[in-house]
């Protein structure tokens, strides 16, 4: 590439940067869900992945909506959409822990073959509900385009938009977990759950709650997408396996750890992109990831507790 | 002249694990000699179980050494540790519920234990005489064919030291094994570690008083991780250090 | 009883219900259907030979293993790669920019065929590249997490991990593999035309009775104490070190023991059906081969054989006609098979059949037996137990003392 100048290079080196911390996020935001889910609870949900797909559907399903009987409130619609795909998807794992996952607490195997049916029964309802092509939401005007930094940079403004909203669910999170009472009946119930019993707490509510928090979650992860990508039934199993190492890389118990497993392998993957084509990065990557955890099966950090 | 000179079977020298800055076992001395039967005593949280763990490989030595028929066991996988001639048993009964009494039994059978060693392996008369002949040491000899799972808790446990006798081994560790059992299995199991201790070396972890009186020819009380008194049951129950970490025990 | 004859019945299988099996397979499915069926169902029992595996490592030893389709595609592969090249001969491709080559490295402007190809024009090599490369394969993944003990949830993630890695690869490197569409137009084994009508009869047979008989080996094993042992790792794997066996060994074995069998599945699979292509290695046809076993019986050789015919069956039949019930149906059967029927097919066989044969025992010898019958716990740990061995059982059971020779506990 001769003639190119360093500044040329500096531009593309940080926009490759960029698209790096725009994966990073968007494993991130997939693997929150899934880090309260496994990590804390201990429980294999296959079908997160579909939860993701349900937040999506929703929030194409509020854009249809706007678009069609509130077209004026079309620029304001999107994080009441948002709203709305944490919301639903938080109600169906609800229901779903009800129903099903709280059976299966101490068999993880069978959890993960249920829960794989269960993924395989909402991909055929949302196909016959939606379709089998893909959609997507009329986004608001200020979404679109990308914001230019300097002369050569140019950022889109949807990836912002997600890493922004990453990093408020992340914080969201991490205060919750922590910090708030029920983070603590969440933690004590995981860790004792005679004892947390004995003490008053309702462990089965506290499980509910947990288990439908954690696909909200993948539901705002699901809004998110649709900014960057089109959905369709199939969208929520692409990144299943992905999701599922970047919590097991990460440690599976520590919120610290997803999120530094997912950086690592965002910007792994990114950075192998730029020398060699889509699949082969991907390889590697993922060749790495399983690598390190034969060597290291605890992940990244490891959680003190002795479970 | 016979100045056979004591040579333990068991030395445990200036043994420590600490878990996170907390020492469970701390600089614990421990000679066991053949066929003597030691019981280790001591509250709870003293770390009798944890010595357990350590010298059977189950947990790691943070320093100290454990020699058994002068082989050092702090270097071996449990396997190993197994296959030098020293059998575990647990606090809670751990058998293979779904086998049946004689299967638990055979499966301890010293031979055949790698993979095609198991493929190999045939059911010749030995086998069969010695698992008849521990099944009677047990009192489990009309239960042969019936599910492990389906026993008492008492048989759960005898069926736990006939598979440990079955290994043949030479260092017998037993965690609390009358726990849960009525009176009468309790003088039934005296009987039979009185006999077994024949031959080889065997500690017993136990809380109940009156069976340790029945069996221990040595007594050892832990406490907090250290060796308090050591001695014979008399000499123990009457210390006035131990009298006062027990508090009327 | 002798031991021999104990061996013999070994295991609550029973070689009767093997010998059902055999006749069911090689004689009345090749009189009840025609050949377009037949070769379906031979389709059908190549997946089978996944299943089987399954039930030794997962049923038996505990071990779930999502990425299966990896060895049956490593076997798949290698048998195509062999068949592709006879079929690649300068003659017949003589149109293409580089005759001798396969058609897809062709299109993907390759011009000389890659080493890695070379020594597959040997069909020696790729017999061996068949059983030894998918082992030498299972026994370093095994190697690396067994020893470090690395079990349950997060071997299975793994080794769906591993399942995407490979469907990645063999898709991104179509000039090498042919990419997402495999590799096709498979014709003559050796000369030998595998497309005729005969072709197909003879390799329906060769892939039932190559069953049947692994089968019988897997069955062999599992009545020795090594199938005893497995079954105790499953339960309880720390007891099994402190009984002075190295797990790990024994779980690397029977993954490498899964892999292989897998492995010739697929190679039959590739030579029944004319192709081979990524959509069988991946993570969906893994999970999918589970299914089978668990739906069979994952604690029944036989019974998983049956798993994997109707549940392919029922695809077959649903995906024509209501193809969106399809899917749902099988996420209902994931679910129901977790948590109505563990023990798949053949565990509900077996309840039922126990009761039967209580009862029929009491109404023949006119008082309860003598042996502790059957528990429906014990029996029901493995496969149905045929009438002989349960017949003997009270026979034998009314000698005193050592009644170590009854019914199939061994």
């Amino acid at each position: 590439m001769d003639g190119s100048s360093i500044s040329e290079m500096s531009s593309i080196l940080a926009m490759q940067g960029f698209a790096g911390i725009s994966l990073f996020s968007v494993l991130l935001l997939m693997a929150l869900g899934l880090a309260i889910i496994f990590g804390q609870m201990g429980v294999i949900n296959m079908a997160h992945g579909e939860f993701m797909a349900v937040g999506a559907y929703t929030t194409y399903l509020c854009s249809h909506l706007v678009v069609t009987y509130m077209p004026g409130f079309q620029s304001y619609y999107f994080f009441f959409a948002v709203a709305a795909a944490f919301g639903v998807a938080f109600g169906i794992g609800y229901l779903v822990e009800l129903g099903l996952i709280r059976f299966l607490y101490k068999r993880p195997l069978d959890t993960l073959l249920a829960t794989w049916g269960l993924s395989l029964i909402m991909q055929q309802i949302l196909r016959s509900t939606f379709g089998a092509r893909e959609v997507s939401p009329t986004l608001p005007e200020w979404l679109l385009g990308s914001m230019h930094l300097t002369e050569t940079i140019e950022i889109p403004i949807n990836g912002l938009m997600v890493m922004g909203l990453t990093v408020f669910v992340t914080l969201g999170v991490f205060l919750l977990l922590h910090r708030s009472r029920w983070g603590l009946r969440v933690r004590a119930t995981v860790q004792n759950r005679a004892m947390s019993g004995a003490v008053g707490i309702n462990t089965g509510q506290v499980d509910r709650v947990t288990f439908a928090l954690g696909c909200g979650i993948a539901g705002i992860a699901g809004a998110a997408f649709t900014t960057i990508a089109s959905t369709g039934p199939t969208s929520g199993s692409q990144y299943i396996v992905d999701t599922f190492l970047v919590v097991v890389f990460g440690g599976a118990g520590s919120l610290l750890g997803t999120v530094a497993s997912a950086f690592a392998i965002g910007e792994t993957q990114s950075i192998l992109e730029f020398f060699l084509n889509g699949s082969m990065a991907k390889v590697i990557t993922l060749l790495a990831i399983v690598g390190i955890l034969m060597m290291r099966p605890e992940g990244l950090v490891v959680s003190k507790v002795r479970r | 002249m016979n100045a056979a000179r004591k040579e333990f079977a068991l030395t445990v020298e200036d043994l420590t694990v600490s878990f996170d800055g907390f020492k469970a076992v701390d600089g614990v001395n421990l000679y066991v000699e053949r066929d003597e039967l030691r019981v280790i005593i001591g509250p709870n949280g003293a770390g009798k179980t944890t010595l357990l763990d350590l010298i059977c490989g189950k947990t790691k030595a943070s320093t100290g050494s454990i020699q058994f028929n002068n082989r050092e066991l702090t270097k071996m996988a449990e396997y190993e540790v197994v296959r030098s001639g020293v059998g575990r048993k647990f606090q809670t009964p751990s058998i293979y519920e779904n086998l049946s009494v004689y299967e638990n039994l055979e499966v301890s059978f010293p031979r055949g234990r790698g993979v095609f060693g198991c493929l190999a392996f045939k059911r010749t008369p030995d086998v069969l005489e010695r698992v008849n002949s521990v099944a009677e040491m047990i009192n489990l000899q009309d239960h042969l064919q019936r599910e492990a799972g389906a026993l008492s808790h008492g048989q759960k446990q005898w069926l736990e030291i006939g598979m440990l006798l079955m290994q043949e081994p030479e260092l017998l560790m037993l965690d609390e094994p009358v726990a849960g059992m009525s009176v009468k299995e309790r003088e039934q199991t005296a009987e039979l570690l009185n006999r077994i201790c024949k031959g080889r070396s065997v500690i017993v972890i136990e809380h109940d008083m009156q069976f340790v009186k029945r069996i221990a020819h040595r007594v050892t009380v832990l406490h907090q991780g250290k060796v308090l008194c050591e001695g014979s049951i008399d000499k123990v129950q009457n210390d006035p250090k131990v009298i006062e970490v027990y508090l009327g025990h | 009883m002798t031991f021999s004859m104990q061996k013999l019945f070994g295991g609550r299988s029973g070689w009767v219900s093997i010998a059902l099996l055999a006749v069911v397979i090689l004689v009345v499915f090749p009189l009840a259907f025609d050949l377009f069926r037949l070769n379906l169902i031979g389709k059908y029992l190549t997946y089978a030979f996944v299943a089987i595996g399954l039930v030794t490592l997962w049923g038996y030893g505990g071990v779930l293993s999502l990425g299966q389709g990896v060895f049956f595609g490593l076997g798949g592969y290698a048998m195509a790669m062999f068949l592709k090249l006879e079929a690649s001969d300068p003659e017949s491709t003589k149109i293409q920019s580089t005759p001798g080559i396969p058609d897809f490295m062709d299109w993907n402007q390759i011009t000389a065929l890659p080493w890695f190809w070379e020594p597959f024009h040997s069909f020696t090599f790729t017999l061996l590249a068949i059983l030894v490369l998918p082992a030498l394969f299972a026994y370093f993944i095994g190697a690396a997490m067994f020893k470090r003990r690395v079990g349950g949830v997060y071997f299975a993630i793994i080794t769906q991990a591993i399942a995407l890695i490979l469907t990645i690869l063999i898709i991104g490197q179509q000039g090498y593999t042919g990419g997402a569409n495999g590799m096709t137009d498979l014709k003559t084994l050796h000369g030998w035309d595998i497309r005729t009508d005969s072709a197909k009869y003879i390799l329906y047979f060769l892939t039932g009775s190559v069953l049947i008989s692994v089968i019988a080996g897997l069955r062999w094993m599992l009545s020795t104490k090594f199938g005893r042992l497995l079954l105790a790792m499953r339960d309880r794997e720390d007891r099994v070190r402190f009984s002075g066996y190295d797990v790990a060994n024994f779980k690397i074995f029977m993954f490498c023991v899964a892999a292989i069998i897998s492995a010739i599945g697929g190679a039959l699979f590739t030579l029944q059906v004319g192709f081979m292509s990524p959509s069988f290695v991946g993570i969906v046809p893994s999970i999918e081969m589970v299914i089978f076993t668990a739906v069979g019986g994952r604690m029944s050789l036989v019974g998983a054989v049956y798993g994997a015919l109707l549940v392919n069956a029922g695809k077959t039949v649903f995906s024509e006609s209501f193809p969106e019930l399809w899917l749902l149906l099988m996420g209902g059967l994931f679910i129901a098979v977790v948590m109505f029927f563990p023990n798949g097919l053949a565990g509900l066989y077996e309840k039922h059949a126990a009761k039967l044969k209580t009862l029929a025992q009491r109404v023949l010898t006119r008082r309860a037996p003598t042996a502790p019958p059957p528990t429906s716990a014990t029996v029901s740990t493995l496969a149905p137990e045929k009438s002989a061995a349960s017949a003997s059982g009270s026979r034998s059971a009314k000698r005193k003392g050592r009644v170590l020779t009854t019914e199939g506990s061994r």
